[in-house]
């Protein structure tokens, strides 16, 4: 048993954390949200020559041989500074069905231009009316030739705005809901026959509606055994979600020590407002909530390996336990910097505004309360 | 980072594991904490420890430690709770043990560490005060010196088990003159001493587990002083600090939580198992998620000490979670029993001399009594609102 990170863990964590300090202070930041792009590609190709775009794969398939222990402390340190550019859906989602899922040609073709930061990616999950059920589809795939043809509709696809290449589910077969018959694809986002309708999300994002009319894929654009692709999108998920977890707790960690520090800072009768036990105790339990989270997301993250059951077990656990801490720490910190709180100059509610938004994916507390009790 | 054990902990397991199964007395796995236990009993395990000589492992080797790793002192405690041990009592092994070595001076250790690791000597805590709750410096039971000996007096209270106790470390004013944590002393006193009346408190669980400690002109010798005077506050606190990081009781709400679910499973609700009822399960799978976190919380903290960090503030989140996880534990096992949580088993017992007339199910029977003995938990040690102040102060820096 061991809690200690390796000397390459702490560097990436210096070298991130040095990054985020210098280059995404939060005037940097809110102008780059604000702008066309609303992302930074300069960005994304310093974090590719760091090497921090390649760690979790291995070095077989051209990265740094890290897992998810790297991709926890990466995601952290992103969280401390809002970031947000696409490493969960590219690095950690694209990534791990390329690593999990693809041949040998797959991960040839994309793993390269992954850790090169020329290839960025989207997760198309997400239907209008299927909430958290991947297997939940209206979108399909109808066998064509060797091929695919395409249709539906893909809801608030992170990051597709910037994207190069989309992973897609769609149905090849069964009825709507049915574990079987789910397919996983990748696809250039330039493939005849999508179009997206861009815009930006409330946590200061990019996401995407996407349409797929009669688009047209080869066989190789098939990831995994056509129809057996629900348990690769399960471990997918679970990874990405143990990731989210990492990004909240850094999140919730800044939340609350700006919350501390104002409350050091703001004077009401005549003494600072952190002096009255009423709003110490109330920073004391962000405090212990924050520690759960970390402890959540420590278990969640180390059990990835550990057996289907297990894995799924701890992450909705994580999810569920991290969920409500950044629901309390979000709310409180809003709470006790007061009016400032709710305006958009204080960099306190756009933390707020990540930590109400990390609850929606992948699925909620509710929902990974009822994946919990259902595994018993 | 990595939760697996190493092949030398597994053997360390394995290890505990067969020494507990050959040796802890099987008529003591059924007890837990009964109100009818006897002396004897409770110090049982405690004696067969001591001649193993694994009684304190958290002391230092010198003094009679294991010199365990938090991690092998993670699976003992693990081992025992799978076991079901009535492990010995934290007053003398987890309190005044640390506080004589650190503190104490060498005819001090020399007298009192043996019967501490051997469970012959009862120790109970003499801090409390009808006065003194949460703001305990302001103890107002004096000692005063008169030759070779302190006289004291004044009253103790919530003093657990003193029933049973030979010995007992008390806080006494020696200062009255000095600011309220600076005049105070830290004495052992000889229980059997005149002067020194013990009162029963019954409780809401019908139990006599604390009690009234009552001290007139109770004369001891200044031998029996530790460390310096007026110094008492700081081994207080250190004391403190010592007995939070071991109240999480991890490893016995995860066998709580097991007893939970056998409950649960065996309850009915519409006619089928409770457990399967969603609204059921699902605080069960709150409770679980919430002892997990505290889990690693808490092998986090030791592995922090295993690096030189003594326990610090953070065993004041330790306290909080973990009896906010017991107490919760007790309200769903309540919940869990339904109808019958009302019959007063103590009424029972204390008419017929006997259990054979108890109503219910055998594991309906402690469900109402547990409950309400648990809500002790975070009063004791430092009240949970205590703990707060304590993480303000000492790690939010307010």
């Amino acid at each position: 048993m061991d809690f200690n990170f390796t000397e390459e863990q702490d560097m990436v964590r210096d070298g991130l954390s040095r990054l985020v300090r210098e280059q995404y202070d939060w005037e940097t930041r809110r102008k780059a949200i604000a702008s066309s792009a609303g992302w930074r590609p300069e960005v994304w190709a310093q974090l590719a020559e760091l090497g921090i775009l390649g760690m979790p794969f291995s070095e077989a398939d051209g990265g740094f041989g890290g897992g998810a222990v790297d991709a926890m402390v990466i995601m952290e340190e992103f969280g401390k500074g809002l970031v947000v550019e696409p490493f969960v859906p590219t690095v950690v989602c694209a990534g791990g069905f390329l690593k999990h899922g693809g041949t040998a040609a797959q991960k040839e073709e994309h793993i390269g231009g992954i850790v090169a930061g020329s290839s960025v990616f989207a997760f198309a999950y997400a239907e209008p009316r299927g909430r958290f059920d991947y297997a939940d589809l209206e979108t399909t795939a109808k066998k064509d030739g060797a091929g695919y043809v395409l249709n539906g509709h893909k809801a608030v696809v992170i990051g597709a705005p910037w994207a190069s290449h989309l992973i897609v589910t769609a149905r090849t077969g069964g009825e709507r809901r049915d574990r079987s018959g789910v397919s996983v694809f990748v696809v250039a986002k330039d493939t005849a026959g999508i179009t997206t309708r861009d815009y930006v999300t409330v946590d200061g994002r990019r996401a995407a509606e996407v349409y797929f009319e009669n688009v047209a894929v080869g066989a190789d654009a098939l990831i995994g055994a056509e129809g057996e692709g629900l348990g690769l999108i399960e471990l997918v998920t679970d990874e990405a979600i143990a990731a989210l977890c990492a990004e909240a707790c850094g999140a919730m960690k800044v939340a609350h020590a700006m919350t501390v520090e104002y409350s050091r800072q703001r004077k009401q009768f005549g003494v600072p407002i952190g002096s009255f036990q009423v709003l110490q105790h109330r920073m004391v339990d962000m405090y212990t909530a924050y520690e759960t989270a970390v402890s959540l997301t420590y278990l969640a993250t180390l059990r990835l390996d550990s057996g289907e059951a297990e894995r799924k077990r701890t992450v909705s656990a994580a999810k569920v336990g991290v969920g409500q801490s950044a629901r309390l720490i979000g709310q409180e910190a809003v709470q006790i910097h007061g009016g400032n709180g709710v305006t958009d100059e204080y960099a306190i509610g756009h933390y707020f505004k990540r930590l109400t938004i990390f609850d929606s994916e992948f699925g909620n507390v509710d929902h990974h309360m009822k994946r919990h009790v259902a595994l018993g | 980072m990595n939760l697996e054990f190493t092949p030398e902990e597994q053997a360390f397991r394995d290890e505990v594991r067969a020494f507990i199964a050959e040796n802890h007395p099987k008529e003591l796995g059924d007890f837990g904490m009964r109100e009818d236990m006897t002396r004897e009993e409770m110090v049982a395990w405690h004696k067969i420890l001591g001649a193993k000589g694994w009684s304190v492992p958290a002391w230092p080797v010198e003094y009679g430690g294991t010199g365990w790793t938090p991690t092998q002192r993670y699976i003992w405690s693990e081992e025992n709770a799978r076991a079901n041990t009535f492990m010995p009592l934290p007053f003398g092994v987890s309190m005044v043990g640390p506080v004589i070595y650190t503190f104490g001076n060498e005819e001090q250790k020399a007298k009192h560490l043996p019967g501490i690791r051997s469970g012959e000597v009862w120790w109970c805590q003499g801090y409390s005060e009808p006065g003194a709750g949460s703001d305990l410096a302001s103890l107002k039971t004096t000692a005063v010196r008169d030759g070779d000996h302190y006289v004291i007096n004044g009253q103790k209270t919530w003093t657990t088990l003193a029933q049973h106790a030979d010995w007992g470390f008390f806080l006494c004013r020696t200062d009255p003159t000095a600011k309220a944590q600076e005049g105070i002393s830290f004495i052992l006193v000889d229980m059997k001493t005149p002067g020194v009346e013990v009162k029963p408190i019954k409780l809401l669980d019908g139990g006599y587990e604390v009690n009234e400690t009552w001290l007139t002109d109770v004369r001891v010798p200044v031998e029996n002083l530790v460390g310096v005077e007026n110094k008492g506050w700081t081994y207080a606190k250190f004391l403190l600090a010592h007995e939070r990081s071991g109240i999480a009781g991890v490893a016995r709400s995860k066998r709580g939580v097991e007893k939970l679910r056998e409950i649960a499973a065996n309850e009915t609700l519409d006619g089928a198992p409770l457990i399967k009822d969603f609204d059921f399960a699902k605080k069960v799978s709150q409770l679980e998620i919430d002892l997990a976190a505290l889990e690693i919380t808490e092998l986090r903290t030791l592995a922090g000490e295993q690096a030189g960090k003594g326990p610090g503030p953070e065993s004041s989140i330790l306290k909080i979670k973990g009896t906010e996880i017991q107490q919760r534990l007790t309200e769903l096992t309540l919940e869990a029993v339904g109808t019958y949580s009302a019959p007063y088993y103590g009424s029972i017992a204390n008419d017929t001399g006997s259990n054979e007339y108890a109503v219910g199910p055998a594991h309906a029977q402690h469900a109402a009594a547990t409950y309400f003995n648990m809500r002790k938990t975070s009063i004791y040690g430092g009240s949970n609102e205590i703990q707060r102040n304590i993480i303000t102060k000492m790690i939010l820096g307010l």
